[in-house]
């Protein structure tokens, strides 16, 4: 009994985190989506994995501080990754923009899935065509 | 064509060690700066050691310039601090600060106790400043030519080694350039 209140407790504890942006938020609903939409396709640079929506690293205070002045001053969504852009390189972006440096990222997925497709015909139609052939063959060493 | 069933795989599967192995060594945390070739973004901030002071990007116009990004925080920064106060005293480029989110108290305790080699530090306590310099980390040393065009940027400590190899053959480009 003591242990299951224990692990009942313990299961509360995830709610007693605070959350990471202390910043006031809009008032506008809109204008709130946006903010979150945009910081969570920044990336934070000191914590590389993180977006700055997820990152409490200093920097990613500073860059959510950023966006959402940006947003207050009635900046657009492209104004903004552009301003980003422009300080940190397209590696803060998430989804960074297609162009000769980034085709190889961009395209490697399709270049795989084409790399696998050629693969599985040339596979599946020798197989099929050594099937037939086995069946004979073996058929004859069992005589 | 029988060998060829062997050996495509074989062949692709060293290519795939081939770009695992490199990816071992690259460093993700050198993220290359957007600001190279570009005139240095401009700053207006209060100097660290004389309040009221400013300091502006342009200041730093003229002469081939280094622009150091550090704080008291930053472990990196006093690894780096015997060799920064080397190169001040050799006088081959002017060395500038900029005091990244920091107090001020302790940046002019540290000035104190390990020298000062910077000509003028940019006091920048919220990062404002260095939001436009793309300033991630400390320490960063920027280097500008005399218009004022950023011409590289160093992430990490800068040592003896960082600056025979990137640094004095930019130099020495510039000023064979002016003549």
């Amino acid at each position: 009994m003591k242990r299951l209140l224990l692990a009942a407790l313990l299961v509360l504890v995830p709610l007693a985190s605070p959350a990471i942006d202390t910043g006031s938020a809009f008032e506008d609903p809109a204008q709130q989506a946006r903010y979150e939409r945009l910081t969570s396709e920044l990336r934070c640079l000191v914590c590389q994995n993180q977006t700055i929506a997820d990152s409490n690293a200093e920097l990613a205070q500073d860059l959510r501080r950023q966006t959402r002045n940006m947003i207050r001053d009635g900046k657009t969504d492209a104004e903004i990754t552009q301003f980003m852009t422009e300080r940190y390189g397209d590696f803060v972006l998430y989804r960074p923009p297609l162009k000769p440096t980034t085709w190889l990222l961009w395209g490697a997925p399709v270049i795989l899935l084409l790399f696998g497709a050629i693969a599985a015909v040339i596979v599946i139609s020798r197989k099929s065509r050594e099937g037939s052939d086995d069946g004979a063959a073996a058929g004859g060493d069992a005589r | 064509m029988k060998s060829l069933r062997y050996l495509l795989p074989a062949i692709l599967f060293a290519a795939l060690l081939a770009v695992f192995w490199k990816g071992l060594f690259l460093n993700p945390g050198e993220v290359p700066s957007p600001l190279i070739g570009k005139p240095a973004p401009a700053f207006q901030l209060e100097e660290l050691s004389t309040p009221g002071q400013t300091f502006a990007t342009a200041d730093m116009r003229g002469r081939p310039a280094l622009l150091n990004v550090w704080a008291t925080w930053c472990a990196g920064c006093r690894q780096e601090h015997a060799f920064l106060m080397q190169l001040a005293k050799s006088g081959e480029v002017p060395i500038y600060g900029l005091n990244y989110r920091d107090e001020r108290a302790p940046a002019l305790a540290w000035l104190k106790d390990l020298g000062d080699p910077y000509e003028k530090t940019a006091y920048d306590p919220k990062g404002e400043g260095s939001l436009d310099w793309g300033v991630y980390g400390a320490p960063e040393t920027f280097l500008m030519d005399p218009a004022g065009t950023v011409v590289y940027k160093h992430l990490g400590p800068l040592n003896g080694n960082v600056w025979a190899r990137d640094f004095r053959p930019r130099i020495e480009a510039m000023q064979g350039g002016r003549r």
